[in-house]
């Protein structure tokens, strides 16, 4: 899979770095899974992490700690070689680590809206954005909306377009918070995107503030 | 000041290892550039070159040999550095000697698994800190993670001369730091070394969180420019 929209450089520095929230972080993590060049990029970043660790002062470590160590090695056995992950599964590996179910279609799905049906995880009780599944219908819009915070989508199947472009299976929309879009499903088949939002959504019109209990993103 | 080596110039100077000489592989006029640079410039380069090719021979008898006077030697290194990054979260000495036995037994356990094709020791070294201070230090906040190398494929993997490229990978990221504007060097260390997410290292440094984003992403590309990332 070669998806063609792909995380900010400001994002893949934070997940380099390891301080991603727990939703935005699932959602880049399932992301990478399916995008060489995303990945190509972590490592990239990741250089920088080594390059800051050579910098820093040396901190003694004590004679303790080394023979503790020397000592463990006679019980630590070499890791096992992990079997390849699948790039292209259906659902990607972090994503499927929080699932109890194969098959998307197998989740207790809500309806919110006509034609807009929407799953949410449960994340730790500390998580400070969430993650939501949504299912768009064919031709089906999501109400115009800005993002009061980050917000970062995957989309796992189908497509929807909006005045940036096209987004399809493995793409990521990465928005800043100021933009403000209007995401509606090509026809053809459902858009199923994963959603994680740091702060909840504010929709423009009335009608759509209406609606943001119901839709909920 | 000559410029070792970057995208301006299109040279690229490789220096590998083979056996126990160090020698020189060049592209081009690199051979003239090397020549040019001072002797000082030169030798600090070469010297961080060396130190990175004994790293990833220590690496190789350690996955290969389970060698312990080769992990011993990686021990001395960056044992002390492991602990100096811990304790920027964690004050506590004896936790961050915990975590720093428990990081570099993990060196001990994965070496078989560190490609040097993909990154410098260091980084992968540092990765295994940063994935340690993210499930046992911030336990309240778990931020999920792909084990990248699970899902290289032949097709990812970088040509030869990238390969030999990135055995110098060390001193252009080291370049690269040096050569960012001070205030997104800041935002790195706050980031990377201190732990902070963009929100929190706006409300520190009292600027909009669009300012963080912002100057890290000058300063990727600032790196991705001189490691000639595409795009």
């Amino acid at each position: 899979m070669t998806p063609a929209h792909h995380l900010d450089h400001s994002t893949i520095l934070a997940y380099a770095a390891g301080t991603l929230d727990e939703a935005i972080g699932l959602v880049v993590a399932s992301h990478l899974a399916w995008c060489p060049q995303c990945r190509t990029a972590v490592r990239a970043a990741e250089a920088l992490g080594g390059g800051l660790l050579d910098q820093l002062p040396a901190a003694a470590v004590s004679e303790n700690c080394r023979a503790r160590t020397m000592a463990m090695l006679q019980g630590a056995s070499l890791h096992r070689f992990p079997a390849p992950a699948v790039a292209d599964a259906a659902v990607p590996g972090p994503l499927a680590r929080l699932l109890s179910v194969a098959n998307l279609d197998d989740l207790p799905w809500k309806k919110k809206a006509p034609g807009v049906a929407m799953y949410d995880f449960k994340l730790s009780p500390t998580a400070k954005g969430q993650v939501k599944l949504l299912r768009i219908g064919p031709g089906r819009a999501v109400p115009e909306h800005g993002h009061g915070g980050e917000e970062v989508t995957l989309i796992l199947g189908g497509a929807y377009r909006d005045h940036i472009g096209r987004f399809g299976r493995g793409d990521v929309a990465d928005l800043d918070e100021d933009i403000e879009h209007k995401p509606v499903a090509e026809a053809g088949e459902d858009c199923i995107c994963l959603v994680a939002i740091e702060r909840p959504t504010r929709f423009k019109s009335i009608a759509a503030r209406l609606m943001q209990p119901l839709v909920g993103i | 000041m000559v410029v070792f080596s970057d995208d301006t110039t299109g040279l690229k100077p490789v220096i590998y290892r083979r056996g126990a000489h160090v020698s020189f592989r060049t592209m081009g006029n690199s051979v003239m550039l090397v020549a040019a640079m001072t002797t000082a410039e030169q030798r600090s380069k070469q010297d961080k070159v060396i130190l990175e090719a004994e790293f990833r021979s220590l690496m190789e008898r350690v996955a290969q040999n389970r060698d312990r006077a080769a992990f011993e030697k990686l021990f001395t290194h960056f044992a002390p550095r492991l602990k100096s990054f811990i304790m920027r979260k964690n004050a506590n000495a004896e936790l961050a000697e915990d975590l720093v036995q428990e990081a570099m037994i993990a060196v001990w356990k994965k070496a078989g698994l560190y490609q040097p094709g993909r990154g410098s020791v260091s980084t992968w070294i540092f990765t295994i800190g940063r994935n340690l201070r993210i499930d046992r230090i911030r336990r309240e906040v778990s931020m999920p993670l792909v084990e990248l190398g699970d899902y290289d494929e032949a097709s990812d993997d970088p040509p030869g001369d990238e390969v030999l490229a990135r055995k110098q990978e060390d001193s252009l990221v080291s370049k690269a730091l040096g050569g960012i504007p001070e205030e997104q060097r800041q935002i790195l260390l706050l980031s990377f070394v201190e732990d902070m997410a963009q929100s929190e290292i706006a409300t520190r440094l009292n600027i909009p969180l669009g300012t963080v984003k912002s100057r890290m992403r000058l300063a990727y590309g600032h790196l991705r420019r001189i490691l000639e990332i595409q795009p």
